[in-house]
C-alpha cells in the first residue's frame, strides 16, 4: 500500500535558496537546519512506516520567531508541519518535502504555576508527565496520562486531544485545559481561554484542541492542575473469556461505578508479557483486567470491594487486590510492558487505534482475529476497558515480503470494522496520514466539506500541514470561501492528490 | 413575546435543509427555537421567520452501561432527565434552568436548546460543562447541507472536534437535530458543608483552599448575607460533597477539620437540603428574585472578588450577587440602565481576564448593548470567518449573538 501525499510545489522547491536567507534573518544559526544529513532526524515521528525529508528544519524560541515564520511561509506560499517530540503513532508531523518542519521542542518552559488558580502555564515542548513532577511539590498533578508521557509534549496532546488510561474518570486534553496562544497561518496571535472556564462566544478552544496541527500552532498551553487523589488501590483481574471480561466492564458501569482506569488485555498480550518480564499475570486467563479505583481511603476501600463482588459474580478465575502502593504499581508494570514485550513475538508490530462501544468488544476481538487470520497475521489486543479505546497489535515481519502491506490491509480493515459497530476510527492517536483514506468510512463528502470549509477560516491557502487528516485537497475557493477577483483565483496552480 | 413571528415545525432534518436553503437564496433569516425558553438569551434580533423543533422528539439511543444518549433536538429535557433518573444516571454537568430568570415554567426547556447555550450548573467546575459531555450531533448548516460530527463515544479525535463549537453556538451555525451525549451514575448521595460568618474575600478564599485539598468536592459557592435561597444574615460559603455514603461523611469531615483555620462556624447540609440548594443556585436564585439587569462574569477563580470590588468602585448599583466555581463565576445583578452598564462591567472584567455576558435585560437594551464579550480584532475576525464556514449568508439566527454590520 502506498501512501499518496500531495506532490511537492515546484514554486515552493525553486525559493528554497531564498526561504533559507529569509529564515536566517529570523532565527539565530543554530535553530535552523539545513543539511541533509541533519534533516533526516526529523524524516518521521513514531509512525515510521513513510517518511519524508523537510524542505528545512526551523527551531523557534520565541512566540515571535513563530509569528514571523508562519507569516513568511503565508507570503512566500510555503507549507509549514508543526512537531512537537515527535511522538505521533498516525503521522501527524510526518514532513512534507515542500514544506518548513516547525519544532517547537525548543518551547520547553513551564512559564507559571499558579496553585490558587489551580492552573499553569505551560510551553508546548514541554513534556506531558513533566508538568506533573512541577506541580507534586504540593501534592497536584496534570491528570491526562497517555503511555507515551515520558516523551511526548502537551502540544503534541493537545493536536491530539491526548486520552490516557485515566480519561474515563478525569476527561481528555479538551477537558484539562482552560486556554491555549495559537500563532495562525499568516502569522496572527490569538489567545483562547485563559485561567478562567468557559469561553466568551464560540469554544474555539475546544475546536483546536484535536485539530492535529492544521488550525494553527500552540505556543502556550493553561492547563487545569488537580490534587491527587488520596489513595489509589488496583484489582488485577482474570477471566476465562472475553465475553466475560466485557461484561464485567459493563457490570461495573451499570452499577454506578467510575473507575479511575479500567485496562483489558488479551491471552497473546497476557503471554507475552509474562514472558518478558513476569509479573504475576494469570496464564489461563482469555482477558485479564486491570481497575484501579481512586479517592478517599474510605470510598477506595467500599469500590474495591463493590467490584471485587462484581468479579466474582461474573467469573473472574483470579482476584488479585492491591494492599499497598509498591503492588499497585507491580499490577501495572506488565499492561506498562504490554508493547515492548510484544515486540518480541515479531519484529514489528502496527499499533491501531479504534474506539469501539464496549459492549461490542467480544464481536470485535473475534472479527479482528479472523481479519488478521485471513492475511497470515497475529494481533495482540490491549483495551482501554473503561472508554472503548482498542489498541490491536498487528505483528509482522517487516523483512518478509509483503508483510508491511499486509499488516496495513489489516488495519485498515479492523478500523473499517470499528466503525462499523458503531465505533470511531481513531481514539487517540489521531488521523494523521495514517487513517486519513480511511475518513470516508465515517463522513461523508459533505461532512468532510465542512470540517474543510473551517479550515479554510484559519488556512484559506491550505499551507499548515497539508495531506493530513482529510483524503482529499481542495482549494478554499472552491468553497466559496476566498474571494476571487476577475475570475483568477491567487495560486490557480494548486495541486490535487 | 414578539406575537408576528411565523414559525413553522420541522419534522426531521429534511425539512430543515430545504427550509434554510429556501431562506438563504431570499436572504431570509430564520431564528430556531425548541420551546421557547432560550429567547431572552443573547442579542435581541428576531427573525420574522423562525423553525421549530418540538416536533423533532424522541430519544433514539441509551445505553446505560455504555454511558450514552442520543435524543432528537426537541425532545424536552424533562423526558431526558427522567430517563436518565430511572436509570440512576444524569447530566453531570446539570443545565441550568432559566425559568427563575425569565419565568415560565420549570423544565421546559428541550435538549437542543441546553446545547445550544451550553446551559451548565455549579457541578461544572468538576465535571465540565454541555460541551464537555456532547459526544457527537447531527445538524442542517446555514447553508441547508445535513452534516454529522463526533460519534458516540468518548475517545475521539476523528476529525475536528465541531461538537465543542457548536455548543454555546446559540443556533448561529447550525440547527442541531440530533445530539448525542455522554452519562454518568448519579452519586449515591450528597452533603453540603457551610462555613458561615466570614467576610467575602476570606469567604471565598476557603472555597479556593477546599478546591486544593483530595475531597473531590464538586461544586464551590458563595453567597453574601441575606442572599436567597438561604437567606442567613451571614455570608455562607457552599461546598458540595457527592458519593457514596461512607465517603461523603469522612469527605466533609476531613475538609471541615482542613478548613477550621477560617474561623467560620460549620454546618451541614443533609442530602435533600442539599440537592434543593444546589438546584436553586444552578438557577441563579440568589439574583434572578430581584428585578434588575443580570451579568455572568467568569474569571479566574482569584480575581472574581477582585472585579467586583472594582466594580464597586465605579458606582455601579449592585442589588444583588453570588459566587460559584470557587470564586470564578460571579453572578450580578445590577439596577437597570440604558447602556446596562456595560462598560464599567467589562472594564472591571478586563482588568484581570475573563468575560461578562449580559443574561437578563428587557429586549431593547439587549438589541443596542453588546451581549457577548467583545473580541481583540483578530479574534473576532476568526470567529466571523468561522460562522460564515457554517452559514455564510448569515441566515441562522442572525445578530443573535453579535450585531450585524
Amino acid at each position: 500500500m502506498t501512501l499518496i501525499m500531495p506532490a511537492p510545489e515546484p514554486d515552493i522547491l525553486s525559493q528554497r535558496d531564498a526561504l533559507i536567507e529569509r529564515l536566517r534573518a529570523i532565527l539565530p544559526a543554530p535553530n535552523l537546519i539545513v543539511d541533509e544529513t541533519a534533516r533526516r532526524a526529523y524524516e518521521c515521528d513514531a509512525f515510521t512506516m513513510y517518511r519524508a525529508l523537510p524542505l528545512v528544519v526551523a527551531l523557534p524560541e520565541t512566540v515571535a520567531q513563530v509569528s514571523a515564520i508562519m507569516a513568511l511561509a503565508a507570503e512566500m506560499s510555503i507549507k509549514i508541519v508543526p512537531r512537537g517530540a515527535g511522538t505521533s503513532l498516525s503521522g501527524g508531523s510526518m514532513p512534507l518535502e515542500d514544506g518548513i518542519l516547525l519544532g517547537m521542542s525548543k518551547f520547553n518552559r513551564v512559564l507559571e504555576i499558579d496553585y490558587e488558580n489551580r492552573c499553569a502555564r505551560v510551553q508546548p515542548g514541554v513534556q506531558n508527565l513533566a508538568i506533573s513532577r512541577a506541580v507534586e511539590e504540593r501534592g497536584f498533578y496534570y491528570a491526562p496520562d497517555p503511555s507515551s508521557q515520558i516523551a511526548c509534549s502537551i502540544g503534541g496532546n493537545v493536536a491530539e486531544n491526548a486520552g490516557g488510561v485515566h480519561c474515563l474518570k478525569y476527561g481528555l486534553t479538551t477537558n484539562n485545559i482552560l486556554g491555549l496562544e495559537v500563532v495562525l497561518m499568516g502569522g496572527e496571535i490569538v489567545r483562547l481561554g485563559g485561567k478562567h472556564l468557559d469561553s466568551e462566544a464560540y469554544d474555539l478552544l475546544g475546536l483546536m484542541t484535536g485539530s492535529e496541527g492544521l488550525l494553527g500552532v500552540v505556543t502556550e498551553v493553561t492547563v487545569r492542575i488537580l490534587q491527587k487523589p488520596a489513595v489509589a488501590r488496583c484489582l488485577l483481574l482474570g477471566f476465562p473469556s472475553v465475553d466475560a471480561g466485557a461484561h464485567f466492564v459493563g457490570a461495573v458501569i451499570a452499577r454506578g461505578v467510575i473507575p479511575g482506569g479500567m485496562e483489558m488485555m488479551d491471552r497473546a498480550t497476557i503471554h507475552a508479557v509474562e514472558r518478558f518480564q513476569p509479573c504475576g499475570y494469570p496464564l489461563d486467563a482469555e482477558a485479564l483486567v486491570i481497575v484501579e479505583l481512586d479517592g478517599t481511603q474510605a470510598e477506595v476501600d467500599l469500590l474495591v470491594s463493590v467490584v471485587d463482588a462484581i468479579a466474582r459474580a461474573e467469573g473472574a478465575t483470579t482476584t488479585k487486590i492491591s494492599t499497598n502502593e509498591a503492588e499497585r504499581l507491580q499490577f501495572w508494570a506488565g499492561r506498562k510492558n504490554a508493547f515492548p514485550a510484544v515486540s518480541c513475538i515479531q519484529p514489528d508490530y502496527l499499533c491501531m487505534d479504534g474506539t469501539i462501544p464496549r459492549g461490542r468488544l467480544p464481536e470485535v476481538l473475534a472479527g479482528m482475529d479472523a481479519i488478521a487470520k485471513r492475511e497470515g497475521l497475529q494481533v495482540a489486543n490491549v483495551f482501554h476497558a473503561g472508554d472503548g479505546n482498542l489498541h490491536p497489535l498487528i505483528l509482522y515481519d517487516a523483512s518478509k515480503e509483503g508483510e508491511m502491506a499486509r499488516a496495513e490491509k489489516v488495519g485498515f480493515d479492523i478500523l473499517r470494522l470499528c466503525v462499523s459497530v458503531g465505533g470511531v476510527l481513531t481514539g487517540e492517536h489521531g488521523v494523521g496520514v495514517e487513517k486519513r483514506d480511511l475518513m470516508g468510512e465515517m463522513f461523508t463528502e459533505t461532512d468532510l466539506e465542512q470540517q474543510m470549509r473551517v479550515k479554510c477560516a484559519f488556512d484559506p491557502m491550505n499551507r499548515l500541514n497539508p495531506g493530513k487528516v482529510f483524503p482529499t485537497l481542495h482549494r478554499c475557493a472552491e468553497f466559496g470561501m476566498m474571494h476571487v477577483s476577475g475570475g483568477a483565483a491567487p495560486f490557480p496552480d494548486l495541486p490535487r492528490f | 413575546m414578539d406575537a408576528a413571528i411565523a414559525t413553522l415545525d420541522i419534522r426531521d432534518a429534511a425539512d430543515a435543509a430545504e427550509a434554510i436553503r429556501a431562506a438563504a437564496a431570499r436572504n431570509q433569516p430564520l431564528g430556531v427555537v425548541g420551546a421557547g425558553t432560550k429567547r431572552r438569551l443573547g442579542r435581541h434580533a428576531p427573525s420574522p421567520r423562525e423553525l421549530s423543533t418540538r416536533a423533532l422528539t424522541g430519544v433514539t439511543l441509551y445505553e446505560p452501561e455504555e454511558l450514552v444518549l442520543s435524543a432528537r433536538a426537541g425532545t424536552p429535557l424533562r423526558d431526558v432527565l427522567t430517563l436518565l433518573d430511572a436509570n440512576g444516571q444524569q447530566l453531570a454537568f446539570e443545565p441550568m434552568d432559566h425559568a427563575l430568570l425569565f419565568g415560565g415554567e420549570t423544565c421546559a426547556a428541550t435538549i437542543g436548546g441546553v446545547i445550544a447555550v451550553n446551559a451548565s450548573g455549579p457541578r461544572r467546575i468538576k465535571a465540565g460543562a454541555a460541551r464537555d459531555h456532547l459526544l457527537g450531533f447531527h445538524c442542517v448548516t446555514g447553508r441547508g447541507e445535513i452534516v454529522k460530527s463526533g460519534g458516540r463515544v468518548m475517545k475521539n479525535v476523528t476529525g475536528y472536534d465541531l461538537s465543542k463549537l457548536v455548543t454555546g453556538s446559540f443556533g448561529t451555525l447550525a440547527l442541531l437535530t440530533e445530539v448525542t451525549l455522554k452519562v454518568l451514575p448519579k452519586a449515591e448521595t450528597e452533603q453540603t458543608l457551610l462555613l458561615l460568618g466570614l467576610d467575602e474575600t476570606h469567604a471565598v478564599a476557603q472555597l479556593r483552599r477546599a478546591s486544593g485539598t483530595s475531597n473531590e468536592v464538586s461544586s464551590f459557592a458563595m453567597l453574601p448575607a441575606g442572599a436567597a435561597p438561604l437567606c442567613r444574615a451571614e455570608t455562607v460559603a457552599a461546598l458540595r460533597i457527592e458519593g457514596p455514603e461512607v465517603s461523603v461523611a469522612t469527605r466533609r469531615d476531613a475538609l471541615a477539620a482542613a478548613l477550621r483555620d477560617s474561623g467560620a462556624r460549620f454546618e451541614t447540609l443533609p442530602f435533600a437540603e442539599s440537592a434543593a440548594f444546589w438546584a436553586a443556585l444552578r438557577d441563579a436564585a440568589p439574583v434572578a428574585g430581584h428585578s434588575g439587569q443580570v451579568w455572568r462574569l467568569s474569571l479566574a477563580p482569584t480575581d472574581g472578588v477582585r472585579a467586583l470590588a472594582r466594580l464597586r468602585e465605579s458606582g455601579a448599583p449592585i442589588l444583588a450577587h453570588f459566587y460559584d466555581w470557587a470564586g470564578g463565576l460571579v453572578w450580578l445583578c445590577l439596577e437597570p440602565a440604558a447602556d446596562a452598564h456595560a462598560p464599567a462591567v467589562r472594564a472591571a472584567v478586563d482588568a484581570f481576564g475573563g468575560h461578562a455576558t449580559l443574561i437578563r435585560a428587557s429586549d431593547e437594551t439587549r438589541a443596542r448593548v453588546e451581549v457577548f464579550h467583545p473580541q481583540p480584532p483578530p479574534l473576532a475576525a476568526l470567529s466571523r470567518r468561522v460562522k460564515e464556514s457554517f452559514d455564510p449568508a448569515h441566515v441562522l439566527e442572525r445578530g443573535r449573538m453579535r450585531a450585524e454590520a
